[in-house]
C-alpha cells in the first residue's frame, strides 16, 4: 500500500490538497452547484489537455488548438446567426474542419519533415487570420440556444448531484473515449511507441505517417468540441482561444506527461487540467487579480518539469 | 628508431557493473613506434585506451607517461599532457572551419578576447604541412564539406597541433577506401618518423603487417598475447580466437533439415549493393562476413525494405515481393533483428511486454484490444517470455532496466509473433556478455529448425564461422565467395580483402 | 557523413529568397502602377518599419545559434516598454535610470532562463514558456493600460534622423555589425557556435558550455528590453499587451529560421536574419501594394512561415521534426 502510494503520480495528491483548501476557503464548492459549476468550466480545459496529449505522446506539439477554438466560435457564431435549425450541420462542418486542420498540420511534420512546434505555429497565425478575415475583426452573429445547450444548460432536480451540467457530461463522454482509445487500443501503444523511439516503431512495423495523423486530427477536434462548449457559456469573442493551448500543454506536463513523447496518460493529464483549474479557483478566491493566473501557470509549468526530471533521474530511468 | 618507453601502463583493473573490463592489463609503447592493440569487439580495447586518456578511471594498476606517473580523471589533463585519442566517432563540427576545429576550446586571442585568426590559420598550415601535399583542404575550409579520410586527417592534426607524444587510433579504417587506407598509412609512417608513439587499434591483419612493430592482443579483459614483432597472422589469430569454439556454438543443420528456397534475391542493387544473387533456404543460418562497409547492413535493411533496392527481383516462397518499407518487409515474412538496439529496436521507456507486443500491435486492427490482439495475446506473450529465460524484476518493468541480452531476447519474442519465414539477425551478441552468447547462438539455431531461413550479419568474424551452415563473403556491396561450415578464419579474410588486394597491385 | 556543399546552399538561400521577394516587390508595383514605391530609400523605409522585430530577432539568432529558442521576448518587449515609460513619466532627467532599469530586467531574465535550462535540464520552450507566462502575469496585474509616458527626447531613438536617415534604423544595423563582428571575431563568439554546432565536443574540449548558454540567452533577452525602448519611444508610452500584439516571439523565430539559421544550432548568422526581416517586411509591402487585406495577409504569413522552415528542413536532414 505504502509502495503503491510511493509510485502514485503526485498529480492526485496536488489534486486532492487544492480541493481541501478550496473546501475550506468556501464552503459553497461543497455544493453541488459549486463542484459542478467548477468542473463545468474545467471542461473544455481538459478536454483540450487530453487532445494534445496525444500530440505530446506522439513526440510534439499542437500550438494551434488555441486559434481553433476561436475559429470554432467566431466561425460557428457567423454561419449559424441564431438559426437553431443549422446547429447540427454547423457543428458538423465544425468538426471537419478540426479533421482538416489535424491531417495538414501531421503532414506537414511527417512529409515536409518541418518541426511540429513551427508547422503548427504557422497553422495558429495562419487560423487566427482565418477567423479575423472571416469576422472582419469584431465578433458577429450569435449562437443560438441549441449550440448553446452544451456549454450552458443545467440538468436539474437530479437525486444526490442535485445538478448535473451538460458540459460535465461531455467531458466525461469525450475524455472516457479519449482514455480508451490511448490506453486499451492498439492504437494507443503505437503512438506511445512512435513518442518514445520513432525508428524503433517503425522497425517494427508501426505506420509512423497514420498514428501522427490521427494524433493532430485528435488534438484538433478535441479543439473543436472545447470551442462548442466555450461558445455556450463564454460566449463569442475573438480572443476566447487565446492562450489555451498553452494552459493544455501545462496541463499535460502537470500530469507527468514527457514533452518529445513516450509517456503520458489520460488520467493524469485530466488531473492536471483540474490543478490547474483549481488553482484558478484558488487564486480567484484568495482575491488575487486574473493576471496572476499567468504568473502561476508558468510557475508550476517549469516546476512540473523539474520535478519530473528528478523523479526520473532519481529512479534511474 | 625506437626509443625511450613514452607510456607504460601496469596491471590495469576495472570493472562495470556486472563485469570485469580489463584484468589486470599490462600495455606499453616506445617513442617513434607503432604498437597495434588487437582482439574482438568488446575484448576490452577501448577501454584500456579509455582509461590511458581518463575518459574512464581505473580501479587498479598505474600509468606512467614519460617515466612520471600519472592518473587522469579527464581526457582534458591527458590531452595538456600529450595523449591523443582519435575516436571513431570524430568529435568534430561540420560547419566550422579546419583551424575552428583543430583549436575548439582553446582558440588564441588577442585583447579583448578577438579571437586571433591570423595565429590559428597560420599554425593550422603548418600542421597541415606536416602531411605534404597530402591534404587537399585549406584551413578555412568548412570541415562539413570534407569525406571522411579528410576529416581523419583533421583528428589527426588537431592531435599535432596538441603536440602529442602518444597518439592512440581507433579503427582509423573502418569508413576508409583503399587510396585512402594508403594515404592513411603514409601519414601515421610519418607520425613514427617524427618520433611519437602510436598504438594502433585494429582487427585487420594487412593493416597490421603493413604498419606495425609491436602487437598485443587482447580477449576478454586480458592480455592473450605480446608480440615484440609483427609474428605469423595464423599466431594472431589463434591468440584472438583462443577458445573452445566447439561447445559453444551449436551444431550446423543436418543436410535433411534444409528445406526449400524461401527467399530469393536476383541481381538485386542499390546504391550500395551490386549484382546480388542470393537463395535463403528454410533451416539455413547463413552468415554473411566481409570488412566494414562491405555491403553487408546495406543487404540487411535492402532486405527489410529500409533502405530498398532498387533493380533486381526478391521472390518469397516463390512470389515476386515488393519490399519497399519496413512494414510491407514484415507483412511478407521478413523479421529483422537490429544492432543498434538501443537506437533502433527498443522503445526504452516502456515495459518488456510493450515491447515484445510492439509488431503484434502495429499489424492489428488500430482500434482491438493491445493485450488480446489476432497475431498474439499478452498471455502467449509472457509464455514466450518465459520459454525464452527472459529475466527481469516484472514483465511489466521499463525495458531500459534490462541487460542486453534479456533485451533483446524480447526483441526476438517481438518478431517471432509475427511468425516470419526470414529472420535477418544483426550484430546479435553486441554488448552482451560471453555466457549469454551461447543462449542467443541456440536460439538461432532453433529458429532454423522451426523452419525459417536465417541471416546472420556479425562484425565478429569467428561467430559468422560458428554459427553458419554458409558463410557469403561480401566486398564492396557484391557477394564475391561462398564457403560451408567449417571454413577457416584465414579463408574468410582472405576472400574479404582479396578483391582490395587486386586493386592495390593494379 | 558524406561530402555535402551544404555551407553556399544555407549561405545563399536567404539572399536568394530576397532577391526573390524584390523581384515580386518590382514586379508588383509596376503591374499596379505604383512606381513611385521602387526608391531606395522606400526599400530602406521597409526595413524601418520592421526596427522592432529586427532588434528581437538579432537577439533570437543567439538563442538559437545555441540550439535553444526564446519564447518569452515578447512578453518582455511589453514590460521594458511599460517600465521605461511608467519610470521616466515625461522626464527626460529619468531617462538614464529608466534604460539603466529595463537593462538589468533584461539581464536578470536572460540569466534566470539561462539557469532553468542549464541547471534544471528544462527544455527550452518550457522553460522561456513559463517564462513568458510569469511576465505576462507580472506586469497585467501591475498595469493594465498606457503606462507613463517618455520624454519628448526619448523619442528621437524611434523618429530622430541623422543625414536623413532614421536613427533607429542606423541603430540596427549598428547592433547587427556588432552582433556580427562578436559572432565572427570574437572567443565567446566562436564559443556559441561550437556549443550549438555539438555540445559533446565541446564540453570535450574544456569548454564550459553552460556559462555559454546563459551568455546567448542574456543577450537575448537584452536585446528584447532593446525593442521596448524602441517601442516605447516610438508609441510614446508603453502599454502590457504591445510585445503580444507584434508576435515578436514567433515572428522573431520565423524571420532567423528564414534567414538560414538552423533550429538544430550552430548554423547561421545576424546578416541572414537582417536578411530575414527585409523579406517579411517585404512580404508585407508586397500585400500593401496588391491591396490584400490586413487579415489575409496574416493567413499567407503564416502559410510562408511553415513553407520556408519545410524549405529548410527538406535540405538540412539535421532538423528533427
Amino acid at each position: 500500500m505504502i509502495n503503491r502510494l510511493k509510485h502514485m503520480n503526485p498529480v492526485f495528491l496536488v489534486l486532492l490538497l487544492l480541493f481541501v483548501a478550496i473546501a475550506i476557503l468556501s464552503p459553497y464548492f461543497l455544493q453541488p452547484a459549486g463542484y459542478m459549476n467548477f468542473f463545468k468550466r474545467a471542461a473544455p480545459i481538459a478536454i483540450l489537455a487530453v487532445g494534445q496529449l496525444y500530440v505530446i505522446n506522439s513526440g510534439g506539439f499542437d500550438l494551434s488548438a488555441g486559434a481553433l477554438v476561436t475559429l470554432t466560435v467566431i466561425g460557428s457564431s457567423i454561419l449559424l446567426d441564431g438559426d437553431a435549425s443549422a446547429t447540427w450541420w454547423v457543428i458538423t462542418a465544425m468538426l471537419a474542419v478540426g479533421v482538416v486542420v489535424g491531417t495538414v498540420n501531421a503532414l506537414v511534420v511527417s512529409w515536409l519533415k518541418v518541426p511540429s512546434i513551427i508547422a503548427t505555429l504557422g497553422m495558429m497565425i495562419t487560423l487566427g487570420g482565418v477567423a479575423l478575415t472571416w469576422s472582419g475583426g469584431a465578433p458577429r452573429g450569435y449562437l443560438p440556444e441549441n449550440f448553446r445547450f452544451f456549454g450552458r444548460y443545467l440538468i436539474k432536480d437530479l437525486p444526490v448531484i442535485k445538478i448535473l451540467p451538460v458540459a460535465v457530461i461531455v467531458m466525461v463522454v469525450i475524455c472516457a473515449a479519449m482514455w480508451w482509445l490511448m490506453h486499451r487500443t492498439n492504437y494507443g501503444k503505437r503512438l506511445v511507441a512512435m513518442g518514445d523511439n520513432p525508428k524503433a516503431a517503425m522497425l517494427a512495423g508501426v505506420p509512423l505517417t497514420q498514428t501522427r495523423v490521427v494524433a493532430f486530427v485528435m488534438s484538433s477536434v478535441s479543439a473543436v468540441i472545447a470551442g462548442i462548449l466555450l461558445g455556450g457559456f463564454a460566449g463569442v469573442s475573438t480572443d476566447v482561444g487565446v492562450g489555451l493551448e498553452l494552459q493544455a500543454i501545462t496541463a499535460a506536463v502537470i500530469g507527468g506527461a514527457q514533452l518529445l513523447g513516450g509517456r503520458g496518460t489520460v488520467g493524469a493529464t485530466i488531473a492536471g487540467a483540474l490543478v490547474l483549474q483549481a488553482m484558478f479557483t484558488l487564486l480567484n478566491i484568495l482575491g488575487f487579480p486574473k493576471p496572476i493566473r499567468d504568473v502561476v501557470q508558468g510557475l508550476i509549468l517549469i516546476s512540473a518539469v523539474v520535478i519530473a526530471g528528478y523523479r526520473r533521474r532519481r529512479s534511474g530511468g | 628508431m625506437t626509443g625511450d618507453i613514452a607510456f607504460e601502463m601496469k596491471d590495469i583493473t576495472k570493472t562495470f557493473p556486472g563485469i570485469k573490463a580489463l584484468d589486470s592489463v599490462s600495455f606499453a609503447a616506445r617513442a617513434g613506434e607503432v604498437h597495434a592493440l588487437v582482439g574482438e569487439n568488446g575484448a576490452g580495447k577501448s577501454t584500456l585506451m579509455k582509461v590511458l586518456s581518463g575518459v574512464y578511471q581505473a580501479d587498479g594498476g598505474q600509468t606512467f607517461l614519460f617515466g612520471k606517473k600519472v592518473r587522469f580523471s579527464h581526457p582534458l589533463e591527458s590531452l595538456a599532457q600529450g595523449v591523443s585519442v582519435i575516436y571513431q566517432e570524430f568529435s568534430l563540427l561540420p560547419d566550422r572551419t579546419v583551424a575552428e576545429n583543430i583549436f575548439l576550446g582553446r582558440e588564441p586571442t588577442l585583447r579583448w578576447g578577438v579571437l586571433d585568426s591570423h595565429r590559428m590559420r597560420t599554425e593550422t598550415q603548418d600542421v597541415l604541412a606536416l602531411f605534404g601535399d597530402r591534404h587537399q583542404f585549406e584551413p578555412d575550409t568548412l570541415v562539413g564539406e570534407l569525406d571522411v579520410a579528410q576529416q581523419q586527417m583533421v583528428e589527426i592534426a588537431k592531435a599535432l597541433s596538441l603536440n602529442a607524444r602518444v597518439i592512440v587510433m581507433d579503427e582509423p579504417t573502418a569508413a576508409l577506401n583503399d587510396t585512402e587506407c594508403e594515404l592513411l598509412f603514409q601519414l601515421v609512417d610519418d607520425l613514427r618518423t617524427q618520433g611519437r608513439s602510436i598504438v594502433y587499434i585494429t582487427h585487420r591483419m594487412r593493416e597490421i603487417r603493413r604498419l606495425a612493430d609491436r602487437v598485443t592482443v587482447i580477449k576478454d579483459g586480458k592480455v592473450a598475447a605480446s608480440f615484440d614483432d609483427v609474428p605469423e597472422t595464423a599466431q594472431i589469430v589463434e591468440a584472438m580466437v583462443g577458445r573452445d569454439i566447439g561447445h559453444f556454438y551449436p551444431d550446423p543443420a543436418n543436410p535433411d533439415e534444409v528445406g526449400e528456397v524461401i527467399l530469393a534475391v536476383r541481381n538485386g542493387g542499390n546504391d550500395r549493393l551490386f549484382d546480388i544473387n542470393l537463395d535463403l533456404r528454410a533451416g539455413h543460418i547463413t552468415g554473411f562476413a566481409g570488412v566494414q562497409g562491405a555491403g553487408r547492413t546495406a543487404l540487411a535493411l535492402a532486405l527489410f525494405g529500409a533502405d530498398p533496392f532498387d533493380r533486381g527481383e526478391v521472390t518469397i516462397d516463390g512470389q515476386p515481393a515488393t519490399l519497399t518499407s519496413p512494414r510491407q518487409a514484415a507483412k511478407a515474412g521478413i523479421a529483422m533483428l537490429p544492432g543498434d538496439r538501443k537506437a533502433d529496436g527498443l522503445v526504452l521507456m516502456q515495459s518488456v511486454r510493450d515491447n515484445g507486443m510492439l509488431s503484434a500491435r502495429a499489424f492489428s486492427p488500430a482500434l482491438g484490444h493491445p493485450d488480446k490482439t489476432p497475431i498474439s495475446t499478452l498471455d502467449q506473450m509472457d509464455r514466450a517470455f518465459d520459454a525464452f529465460d527472459l529475466r527481469a524484476a516484472s514483465y511489466e518493468a521499463e525495458i531500459q532496466s534490462l541487460s542486453g541480452g534479456n533485451q533483446q531476447k524480447a526483441i526476438v519474442a517481438r518478431w517471432l509473433s509475427l511468425k516470419p519465414k526470414v529472420l535477418i539477425f544483426v550484430e546479435p551478441t553486441r554488448g552482451i556478455d560471453v555466457n549469454t552468447k551461447a543462449g542467443i547462438y541456440a536460439q538461432m539455431r532453433e529458429l532454423a529448425q522451426a523452419g525459417a531461413a536465417v541471416m546472420a550479419i556479425s562484425s565478429d568474424l569467428p561467430e559468422v564461422l560458428g554459427i553458419s551452415d554458409r558463410v557469403l563473403v561480401m566486398s564492396d556491396g557484391k557477394i564475391v565467395a561462398e564457403f560451408g561450415h567449417g571454413v577457416s578464419e584465414a579463408e574468410v579474410m582472405h576472400a574479404a580483402t582479396e578483391a582490395h588486394l587486386e586493386l592495390e597491385a593494379s | 557523413m558524406k561530402r555535402f556543399g551544404r555551407k553556399n546552399l544555407s549561405a545563399l538561400a536567404p539572399f536568394l529568397l530576397l532577391l526573390v521577394a524584390i523581384a515580386i516587390y518590382v514586379a508588383v508595383a509596376i503591374i499596379t502602377d505604383q512606381t513611385q514605391y521602387l526608391t531606395v530609400e522606400n526599400l530602406l523605409g521597409l526595413l524601418g518599419r520592421s526596427i522592432a522585430l529586427g532588434i528581437t530577432a538579432v537577439g533570437q539568432t543567439f538563442a538559437i545559434l545555441i540550439a535553444s529558442i526564446d519564447l518569452s521576448v515578447a512578453n518582455l518587449i511589453s514590460v521594458s516598454a511599460v517600465l521605461a515609460s511608467a519610470i521616466m513619466s515625461g522626464d527626460p532627467a529619468m531617462m538614464l535610470p529608466a534604460v539603466v532599469t529595463v537593462l538589468v530586467v533584461g539581464v536578470v531574465v536572460g540569466l534566470i532562463n539561462g539557469l532553468v535550462i542549464t541547471q534544471f535540464e528544462v527544455n527550452p520552450l518550457i522553460a522561456t514558456l513559463g517564462m513568458a507566462l510569469v511576465l505576462q502575469g507580472l506586469l497585467s496585474a501591475a498595469f493594465n493600460n498606457f503606462a507613463g509616458a517618455v520624454p519628448d527626447e526619448f523619442q528621437t531613438f524611434a523618429y530622430g534622423q541623422v543625414g536623413g536617415v532614421s536613427v533607429s534604423l542606423l541603430f540596427l544595423i549598428g547592433l547587427t555589425i556588432a552582433a556580427w563582428v562578436f559572432l565572427r571575431f570574437t572567443k565567446p563568439g566562436s564559443n556559441i557556435y561550437s556549443v550549438g554546432g555539438n555540445p559533446e565536443a565541446a564540453k570535450l574540449a574544456g569548454m564550459r558550455t553552460t556559462r555559454v548558454v546563459i551568455t546567448a540567452h542574456i543577450i537575448c533577452s537584452v536585446c528584447a528590453t532593446i525593442a521596448g525602448l524602441y517601442l516605447a519611444s516610438r508609441l510614446q508610452s508603453g502599454a502590457p499587451w504591445i510585445g503580444r500584439d507584434g508576435v515578436y516571439d514567433l515572428e522573431s523565430i520565423a524571420v532567423v529560421v528564414i534567414g538560414g539559421t538552423a533550429l538544430s544550432g550552430g548554423r547561421g548568422g545576424v546578416w541572414g536574419t537582417l536578411m530575414g526581416v527585409m523579406i517579411f517586411s517585404l512580404i508585407d509591402s508586397i500585400f500593401n501594394l496588391a491591396g490584400v487585406d490586413a487579415f489575409a495577409k496574416q493567413i499567407l504569413r503564416g502559410v510562408i512561415i511553415v513553407a520556408a522552415v519545410a524549405v529548410y528542413a527538406m535540405r538540412s536532414r539535421r532538423i528533427e521534426a
